[in-house]
C-alpha cells in the first residue's frame, strides 16, 4: 500500500470542538475544565450566571456548552434559549442537581442536548461529553 | 411530624454527595432532637422550605472535612470561597432530591451559605429540629432539618 492509499483508509480525524463551561459554582467549573483533556475539546472559557455566559458565548463561539441551571441573574434554562437562538448547532449537556423529570424534559424542550446531574463521577462526565460529541 | 420518607430524601441528598463526588460513602450516627438553635460548624449551606412544610433544612461541616473532601475532588485550592462553594454544592443536593421525591408541595430555595460555628440559620425559635451525624472518614458533619 502506498502513502496515498493509506491516507484514503485512515479515519478522518474529529476535529476539535471549542468548550464553554457556565456553573456559578467555582469547584465545579474547574472539575469540569479538567475533565476536558479526556476528550476532542478545547476549553475557551467559563461563566458563572446565564449573563455572562451569553456574553462569551458571542466572543468564542463555542461549539460545545456546560450548563448548570440554578444560577443567579439569569438561570440556566434562559441561557440555553438564547444560546440555541444564537448557534443552533450548538451541543449542550446540562449539569444540575435538579434531577426531577420535568426539569430535564423542560431544559430538552428548550434546546439542551443531554443531561448530567450532580454529583457526579469523572467517568459520568467523561462518557456524558463523549456522547454529546459522538457525531460532531 | 415529619415522616420518616421526608428525612430519608434528606439524608441520601447528603450522602450520595460523598459517595459519588468522593468515591467514599459517608455513615449516618443516630439522630436526635434538639430544641432551639442547633450548632453549627466552620461551613454552613442552607435551603429553605415553604408550602407543604415550612423551615430550613442544612448541612453544616467542619473545615477540615471539606478540605479532605476537596482533596478527594482532585481540588487543590482550599480558599474560604471553595469551602462555601462546596457546602452550597451539598446543599445544592440535597434541594435536588427533595424536588424529586416531594415534587411542587415543597417549595424549596436556592441554597444560601454562611460561615463561623455560631452562624444565623434562623430557625424558628421553640421548634425541634432533628439532627443527623454524617459521619465521613474521621471527621463529622450534621445535616440539620427543622422543620413543621
Amino acid at each position: 500500500m502506498n502513502a496515498s492509499n493509506a491516507q484514503l483508509t485512515r479515519p478522518a480525524a474529529k476535529r476539535t470542538l471549542k468548550l464553554m463551561i457556565v456553573d456559578d459554582s467555582n469547584i465545579m467549573r474547574r472539575r469540569i475544565e479538567r475533565s476536558q483533556q479526556f476528550a476532542q475539546l478545547k476549553f475557551v472559557g467559563a461563566a458563572a450566571n446565564g449573563v455572562e455566559a451569553l456574553a462569551l458565548f458571542k466572543r468564542t463561539d463555542p461549539d460545545v456548552v456546560t450548563m448548570d441551571l440554578t444560577m443567579p441573574q439569569m438561570d440556566g434554562v434562559e441561557c440555553i434559549e438564547k444560546i440555541v437562538q444564537l448557534k443552533p448547532a450548538v451541543r449542550i449537556l446540562v449539569i444540575s442537581a435538579l434531577n426531577d423529570k420535568a426539569t430535564a424534559i423542560d431544559a430538552m424542550e428548550r434546546g439542551a442536548n443531554g443531561f448530567l446531574n450532580k454529583p457526579f463521577t469523572d467517568r459520568q462526565l467523561t462518557e456524558a461529553l463523549a456522547e454529546l460529541t459522538r457525531d460532531a | 411530624m415529619l415522616q420518616e420518607q421526608e428525612l430519608k430524601t434528606f439524608v441520601e441528598g447528603t450522602t450520595n454527595y460523598f459517595e459519588i463526588a468522593a468515591q467514599q460513602p459517608a455513615s449516618i450516627g443516630s439522630p436526635y432532637l434538639v430544641s432551639g438553635v442547633p450548632t453549627t460548624y466552620d461551613y454552613t449551606g442552607i435551603i429553605t422550605i415553604s408550602g407543604k412544610r415550612e423551615g430550613v433544612v442544612y448541612f453544616t461541616a467542619p473545615r477540615a472535612m471539606l478540605t479532605v473532601l476537596l482533596m478527594k475532588m482532585q481540588e487543590n485550592d482550599f480558599s474560604h470561597e471553595n469551602m462555601c462553594d462546596l457546602v452550597g454544592e451539598v446543599a445544592n443536593t440535597i434541594s435536588g432530591n427533595a424536588r424529586r421525591d416531594f415534587g411542587r408541595e415543597f417549595v424549596i430555595s436556592v441554597p444560601s451559605v454562611v460561615h463561623g460555628e455560631r452562624a444565623d440559620v434562623s430557625v424558628v425559635a421553640g421548634r425541634r429540629s432533628f439532627v443527623i451525624p454524617i459521619n465521613w472518614r474521621s471527621h463529622s458533619a450534621k445535616l440539620v432539618v427543622a422543620l413543621k
